[in-house]
Order: C-alpha cells, then sequence, then structure tokens
C-alpha cells in the first residue's frame, strides 16, 4: 500500500499541523478545504485514506461518508472521521466510518491511527 | 356525590358564622331540625331543592357550597394527581382530604407547581444546550481553534530539527489561532453570563408570569393606563420574556381602546349587552377586538380564551366555574376549536364543564384570519372564545377542562384515559 492520504478539512492551519505532520512520515498528502469536489477527486486520484471532517462548508462529512459508502468502487475505502460531539459520533458510525478522532486530538494519536489504517 | 362529600360540614360552618340555630333554619326552609343536622354532619345527601333553600337563607353561592372555598386547589391536586399516575392517590376522597388537612393540601398543590416548573427549567436548559446555534457554533469555533492550537504547539515541541522558515510559520499559525481561541471562550462566557438569571432560563413561564400580573389589576387596563404603556409595572417582572408579553399585551390593549374606547363600548353595551358579533358589526371593528375588549368589562364578568392556529393558548382570562387547564391542551369540544376551524362563522354554544355543579356558560366563539404579508405571505389564524356566566335553561354541550382531570368517562371525544375512576358530577 503506497500511502496517498486525502484531507478535508475546512480550517487551514490544523490542515497544514496535518500535512507537515504526515509528509515528515513519507505519506503523500491531498488536501481540500470543502465538501464539493470531493467525490470527484477521490475518483480520480484513488487515494488510500481519507481523513473527513465532519463540519466542512457545501456537502457536509456525513454526507460525503454516505455517498462513499453507497458506491461499490470506494465502499471499502478506509474513512476516518473529525468529530467533536457523541452525536455526531453516532451518526457517523451508523454511516461507517471506519475510525474516529474526537477534536482537539494529539498529533501522537493521529499518526498511530493513519499508521494502523494504512497498514505502515 | 364524592365531590361534595364536605358540603354539609360547610353548610354547618356558615350557619354558626352567621349566629343561626339550627332549628329555625330548619324551620325556615322547612324540614325538620333533625333531617338538617344528618346532612350538617353529611349523614344525608341534600336534595338540589333543599340545597338552594338553604343556600338563600344562609345568603351563600350554591357552587361555594358544594365546591367550597377549595375549589381550585381540589383542581390542582387532581392534577397533580393525574400527573402522577398511577399514583395511588385516593381521589374519591380529595375533598376529604382538601377539608381536613387545607394546610398539607396547599402545601402539596404548591410542591407540584414547583415540580412543573423546574421540569420546565430543565428542559429550557436542555433544549438550551443542544438546540442553541449559537453556543453549538461556538463551541465548534473554540474546539477548532484548539485542535490547530494543540497539533501546532506539538509540532514546535516535538520537532528538534524543525526547518526555520517552517518553524516561522507554525508561530504565526499558533499566534493567529490563540487569539481565535481567547475570543471565541470570551463570546462564550458572556453568552452564558448575559441573560442567564434563573427567571430568564424557562423558570417561570412568561405566559404565567403575565397573567399573575394581570390577575393582580383584575385583568382590567383603562383606557388612560392602556394608552400610557404601564412601563414601569411592567419593569417588575422578572423575566424579559414576560416583560414582552407584557409589553405586547398593553400594546394592543391601547390599540383595541383607540379602536373602541370605552364610552363607545359602554354604550354598545347598554344598547345589545355582551354579544361580539353585533359589536364589531355596528362599530366596525375586528371580532377579535370586539371579543378582547367585552373581557375588559368588569361588570360583564366574561373570560377569555385566545388560541393560535396550533390550538396553544395564547390568552387565558379565567371565568367563575370554568375551569381553564394550566398545562397542555384543553378540551377538544369546546367551541373555540370549532370556531378555528371556520373563520369569521360564530358559534354560539350553552356550555356545561365537567364537576362544575352543573354551572352553566354561554360561549361565543369566533376565528379570524390575518395575512400581514398580504397575498404570499402567511396566513395568521385566531380564535377567541368569550366564556359568559348564563343562567337559562336549554340544551347543553357537555364539555371539560382537560381530559386527564375530566369525570366524563364516556366521552367521545376523549383522547387519553381520566384519572377520575368514576362519574363524579354533581347533582342538578
Amino acid at each position: 500500500m503506497s500511502g496517498h492520504v486525502l484531507l478535508i478539512e475546512d480550517e487551514p492551519n490544523i490542515a497544514e499541523a496535518m500535512r507537515f505532520l504526515l509528509t515528515r512520515e513519507g505519506f503523500r498528502m491531498s488536501h481540500l478545504s470543502e465538501g464539493d469536489e470531493v467525490l470527484a477527486r477521490i475518483r480520480s486520484d484513488r487515494p488510500d485514506l481519507v481523513i473527513l471532517d465532519h463540519m466542512l462548508p457545501g456537502m457536509s462529512g456525513l454526507e460525503i461518508l454516505q455517498a462513499l459508502r453507497a458506491d461499490p468502487d470506494t465502499r471499502t475505502l478506509p474513512v476516518m472521521m473529525l468529530t467533536a460531539r457523541g452525536r455526531d459520533r453516532e451518526l457517523a458510525e451508523r454511516a461507517g466510518a471506519d475510525r474516529f478522532i474526537s477534536k482537539p486530538f494529539s498529533n501522537a494519536e493521529i499518526l498511530a491511527e493513519v499508521r494502523a489504517m494504512t497498514g505502515r | 356525590m364524592p365531590l361534595s362529600a364536605l358540603t354539609g360540614t360547610r353548610l354547618r360552618e356558615r350557619r354558626l358564622a352567621l349566629g343561626f340555630r339550627q332549628a329555625d333554619v330548619a324551620g325556615a326552609i322547612g324540614i325538620s331540625a333533625s333531617y338538617l343536622n344528618l346532612i350538617e354532619h353529611n349523614r344525608r345527601k341534600v336534595t338540589p331543592e333543599v340545597l338552594d333553600r338553604l343556600a338563600t337563607r344562609l345568603d351563600i353561592d350554591r357552587t361555594a357550597l358544594i365546591e367550597g372555598r377549595e375549589g381550585a386547589l381540589v383542581e390542582d391536586l387532581r392534577a397533580a394527581a393525574a400527573r402522577a399516575a398511577p399514583s395511588g392517590a385516593e381521589i374519591d376522597r380529595l375533598d376529604d382530604f382538601v377539608g381536613r388537612f387545607p394546610g398539607w393540601a396547599g402545601l402539596l398543590a404548591h410542591l407540584h407547581t414547583r415540580t412543573q416548573t423546574l421540569e420546565r427549567a430543565v428542559e429550557a436548559l436542555n433544549d438550551r444546550m443542544s438546540h442553541d446555534p449559537f453556543l453549538s457554533q461556538s463551541l465548534h469555533e473554540v474546539l477548532s481553534s484548539l485542535s490547530s492550537v494543540r497539533a501546532t504547539a506539538a509540532i514546535l515541541a516535538e520537532t528538534p530539527d524543525l526547518p526555520e522558515d517552517w518553524a516561522e510559520r507554525f508561530h504565526r499559525n499558533l499566534h493567529h489561532d490563540s487569539e481565535r481561541l481567547a475570543a471565541g471562550a470570551e463570546a462564550l462566557v458572556a453568552y452564558l453570563d448575559s441573560g442567564s438569571a434563573i427567571a430568564e432560563q424557562g423558570i417561570a413561564a412568561p405566559q404565567e408570569e403575565v397573567e399573575e400580573w394581570l390577575t393582580g389589576r383584575g385583568w382590567s387596563i383603562s383606557d388612560a393606563e392602556a394608552a400610557t404603556g404601564l412601563a414601569e409595572e411592567i419593569e417588575g417582572l422578572a423575566s424579559a420574556a414576560a416583560r414582552s408579553l407584557a409589553r405586547d399585551h398593553v400594546a394592543r390593549a391601547a390599540a383595541d381602546a383607540k379602536a373602541l374606547p370605552e364610552a363607545v363600548l359602554a354604550k354598545a353595551l347598554a344598547e345589545f349587552g355582551p354579544d361580539p358579533v353585533t359589536l364589531a358589526a355596528r362599530c366596525g371593528v375586528d371580532p377579535m377586538v370586539a371579543l378582547r375588549r367585552l373581557a375588559t368589562v368588569a361588570e360583564v364578568s366574561a373570560g377569555l380564551v385566545i388560541c393560535d392556529a396550533s390550538g396553544t393558548m395564547t390568552y387565558r382570562k379565567p371565568a367563575a366555574g370554568f375551569p381553564l387547564p394550566r398545562f397542555g391542551a384543553a378540551c377538544p369540544l369546546w367551541p373555540l376549536y370549532a370556531a378555528l376551524a371556520r373563520p369569521l362563522q360564530p358559534i354560539e354554544a350553552r356550555v356545561e364543564v365537567a364537576g362544575q355543579a352543573g354551572r352553566r356558560h354561554r360561549v361565543i366563539a369566533i376565528s379570524t384570519l390575518r395575512h400581514p404579508q398580504g397575498l404570499r405571505g402567511p396566513e395568521l389564524r385566531e380564535a377567541g372564545m368569550l366564556i359568559l356566566p348564563d343562567t337559562e335553561d336549554g340544551p347543553v354541550l357537555e364539555v371539560g377542562s382537560s381530559c386527564r382531570v375530566c369525570p366524563r368517562s364516556a366521552c367521545l371525544a376523549r383522547r387519553e384515559p381520566s384519572i377520575l375512576s368514576a362519574d363524579v358530577e354533581a347533582p342538578v
């Protein structure tokens, strides 16, 4: 498994910190800050892992997740969801997210999960 | 006659208070002293005819004899038992309880009201926590900045060989995010601080607060008072929501007074009595204005309920012998709701509310439509029901206050079981 991570996060500073962190670990990172183009991008880029923020402008994280799970092509694509509240987490679980990270997360936590999910 | 088990006791109290001898009273109304003695000790049922004669002789209201002064208290306790059902409370001996332990009964009713008030407060707080868009938005903002601060600070602290340009960038981000975090936290604190006095959080229902205020004024605001706006009195109300409702009430009273001044109203009343439909037609006012104005005249002694299109009561001026439910929905048989479905068609009916010793009322209900934003705006529907005292005979519509505390067990409009097991109609 190569290690292409697509991050969908609307907070530029969080995205920057995560990009730095994961790039240093040898992952290839791409980043989108809103939900609308995500599905097309996933189809064209075929990332190994998607990190999805729950609250996004445009299409919400949950809607994206539901769309991914409905498409046979992306049904098994590993998705890590960044959530804040308990109720959101339940909804994401039902929609088929593989892992959850609650904000505010620690860098070590993120790294460990990403490594586990990409098998590195 | 379980509702009035203490009628005899009340008769006796009244007679003794007036200093009459048993034999004299019995003689005056044509019954034997020993029969009166049995009645006074609640050991004989009193027939309506004898009750009427006794009430006249002792100069006391017949309903007061049957219900006692504790009528409202009994209603409250019945509602308390209904809410806690099955509570095991001996509803059939409620009158006995209230009669013998008025203090404890009052305390129980008070505690019940207090419980409901607190429940409402918890609900309000809960709503506020889970549905308040500002709170949820602020928390999201704080969590986002915090996540960013944490991730960035950890990189700065834990990356020994961090290139200079990256370090600079992360420091800038950190500074920016800590400012955002501070601003977000301040906004949260300010929000939670402002208007978070207990009364503001729905601990006292604003409508009840306003009703209490109006009750204190005898539900009357003179035209002159309405014109002043009564700002000072309204300032005395505890919650902002109640103050706002009270201001609306006074503003509407002022507008009503302008449309139909006291002098015109008095003249019209003298001419054709408390008829809101004629009043509206002759004086060229909206029927709702006519209803509200009639309810302000003390001599008419009318109650008035107004509901919006959802059936929720927005105005509750009580009438003697016509209990209005304090919480929740009212009796679906009220002509108020029939009128709500048929705008501008007045409905007049003679009604008898369950458990009110056969007391009757004449009610006049009418509903109106408003389109404040014209053709494509929302339609606002409102219905009002004037509750007038009535002494005439004729067919009556049997209604209740609210299903839970209504004894008409066979009622076809019933939506939930009553807690009153048997019919407890007072004899007519």
